[in-house]
């Protein structure tokens, strides 16, 4: 089994009146089926409301399935006796960083974590230190985090969630407050986490050109699963990302639209340099053509 | 209607160890109904800069003139400022307090000291403007979805027929369908009203689509200001500075580098598909 694994998994917010009579059902997740295998970078794209962040609270038990089973490292998330540790395999990443830090220095704030859950004091150091390193934050062990920047706060935050040794970390937006060069460094941190200490990566955003690199990307509109597969597979249906309120990469598009225009490009590039070898490419076959004829 | 900062400077925690300069020495003009781009990385000074415009912290040195006159003034009626150049903040949504959206929108106006019938007008014309159905008028703000909630919170602003609207990053946490929706509206709003509008954002992209304008902000001081192919030319000096440019100018670089005679000022998808049509027709 994966280590996340959802079968027909249904979550419904019920909305009650003052005498507890149900007033409204809006049905948030709608028979979800996924399997993530351990070690793959994973994203889940969605508009606002279409339930990408109900999911990510399922997988830490945040929240409790309606119907339907959801496993988190081989436990069932229904099962109380399970909670904990469920909270120990899948860490959690908010989006405004602001929220999520709570001690006067970086190093105590990361410390937090496993200090509640009892880990021996040399060890929370050992994991405080390897998890600042992990995230490149070191050298900020002992600053003020309201001194940092978003990004530099982020990576706190990934770093906090990194000493509970976590298998698998969901992110659910977290560079969205985020300027471009925090929003790239929270993107390589994630990335080296997931290389380097094989970290199960759950990565919910709308900014499409941070998918590009995932191995597997969902597709949610109304609480269901509406496209899955290889960024390349996802961003070639530019119409129909369009339908569910999303998006394609800005080169996507512009490759999109050239090849509309009658150029031959190939369906679903996704980054600049496969663009810009294309392009050379034809330039450099439609001027030999020019030399050859003339 | 113009805006002129001139040499304004502003100090947090002045005479303190903590003192920081958020502004130094910076200097714009605002012209009438321009539409206005302000990047910079967290803690540039975008922010501290916009809250000077409608006098919601005071310059520690320097002026600020709306429509020629000087705001600082001792008989200047700031309150009547704050009205016309009207400001969004950041999830502008979680200010929204009303029980109905219609009570929401007609607080600001209300405030202004228009009657309640006025009031109710300019509500009914500003959540017109932004799009929401009416049969959602009376209904609880908190219901909404993300996207509608800060389409509500602009309309309460929208209600005070502002002649600036700022409005600081209002796509942050929207899908790209919400986003574009919430640029349309604002895009649309200053060729209506002729109103002249700054936008504060981190998207380069969306920047670049949008605006006239785009004034940079590094450590305090204003680094660029110009059209955004004119700016966007100095990418290399905006990623020092922790920006970037729009993917699609980094893409026109790198062809023109390979010797592809495209244009490297183009900073859309549109003028991208454009140049690079030209070149092989």
């Amino acid at each position: 089994m994966g280590i996340i694994k959802a079968s027909k998994l249904v979550h419904e917010y019920i909305r009650r009146d003052e005498e507890g009579n149900v007033e409204s059902i809006q049905t948030a997740l709608n028979k979800i089926d996924l399997e993530v295998q351990a070690g793959a970078f994973i994203a889940i794209l969605g508009h606002n409301g279409s339930g990408k962040s109900t999911l990510a609270k399922h997988i830490n038990a945040l929240l409790l399935p309606g119907e339907g089973t959801l496993w988190v490292d081989g436990m069932d998330t229904a099962r109380e006796e399970n909670v904990y540790e469920i909270r120990r395999a899948a860490g959690m990443v908010f989006q405004n960083p602001d929220n999520q830090i709570i001690a006067s220095v970086v190093e105590e704030d990361v410390g937090f974590g496993p200090e509640n859950i009892g880990i021996p004091t040399d060890e929370i150091w050992t994991r405080v230190e390897a998890s600042l390193i992990s995230t490149g934050m070191l050298k900020y062990r002992s600053h003020s985090p309201n001194k940092l920047s978003g990004g530099q706060k982020q990576r706190v935050a990934i770093a906090g969630v990194m000493a509970m040794e976590p298998k698998c970390i969901v992110l659910d937006e977290p560079t969205a407050m985020l300027d471009p060069n925090g929003r790239q460094e929270v993107l390589k941190a994630v990335h080296e986490l997931n290389r380097k200490k094989g970290v199960t990566i759950i990565l919910i955003t709308h900014y499409m050109e941070e998918v590009t690199d995932a191995d597997y990307v969902y597709v949610m509109d109304q609480g269901e699963i509406v496209m899955q597969g290889k960024p390349r597979e996802i961003f070639s249906k530019v119409d129909r990302l369009k339908k569910h309120r999303l998006d394609v990469p800005q080169i996507t598009l512009l490759a999109h639209e050239l090849r509309e225009a009658g150029l031959s490009i190939s369906r679903g590039i996704l980054t600049r340099e496969e663009l810009e070898a294309e392009l050379v490419q034809l330039y450099g076959s439609k001027k030999g053509n020019v030399n050859y004829t003339g | 209607m113009s805006i002129i900062l001139d040499k304004v400077s502003y100090v947090y925690s002045e005479g303190t160890a903590y003192e920081s300069w958020a502004l130094k020495n910076v200097s714009l003009k605002i012209e009438d109904g321009q539409f206005i781009g302000i990047i910079g990385h967290t803690g540039s000074g975008k922010s501290t800069l916009i809250q000077h415009l409608n006098g919601l912290l005071k310059a520690s040195s320097g002026g600020i003139y709306f429509n020629g006159r000087d705001i600082y003034e001792e008989d200047y009626d700031l309150r009547e400022l704050r009205t016309k150049v009207g400001l969004v903040f950041q999830y502008p949504e979680h200010q929204l307090f009303e029980t109905t959206i219609f009570d929401d929108v007609c607080f600001g106006p209300m405030n202004q000291g228009l009657s309640k019938n006025e009031a109710g007008l300019r509500a009914f014309e500003a959540l017109r403007s932004v799009g929401l159905p009416e049969s959602l008028y009376y209904q609880s703000p908190f219901d909404l979805s993300g996207g509608q909630k800060r389409r509500v919170a602009i309309a309460g602003v929208l209600a005070m027929k502002p002649e600036v609207l700022i409005l600081d990053e209002p796509t942050a946490g929207l899908d790209p369908k919400g986003r574009d929706e919430i640029l349309d509206l604002v895009s649309n709003m200053h060729r209506e009203r002729e109103m002249a509008v700054l936008l504060v954002s981190h998207s380069m992209e969306d920047v670049a689509n949008y605006v006239q304008r785009i004034i940079v902000m590094n450590d305090g001081s204003v680094m660029y200001d110009g059209t955004p192919g004119e700016v966007f030319l100095h990418y290399k000096e905006l990623e020092a500075v922790g920006l970037a440019a729009p993917q699609v100018t980094y893409l026109m670089h790198e062809l023109k580098e390979q010797g592809l005679p495209v244009d490297c000022g183009v900073t859309t998808v549109e003028e991208a598909r454009n140049s690079i049509l030209k070149i092989f027709r």
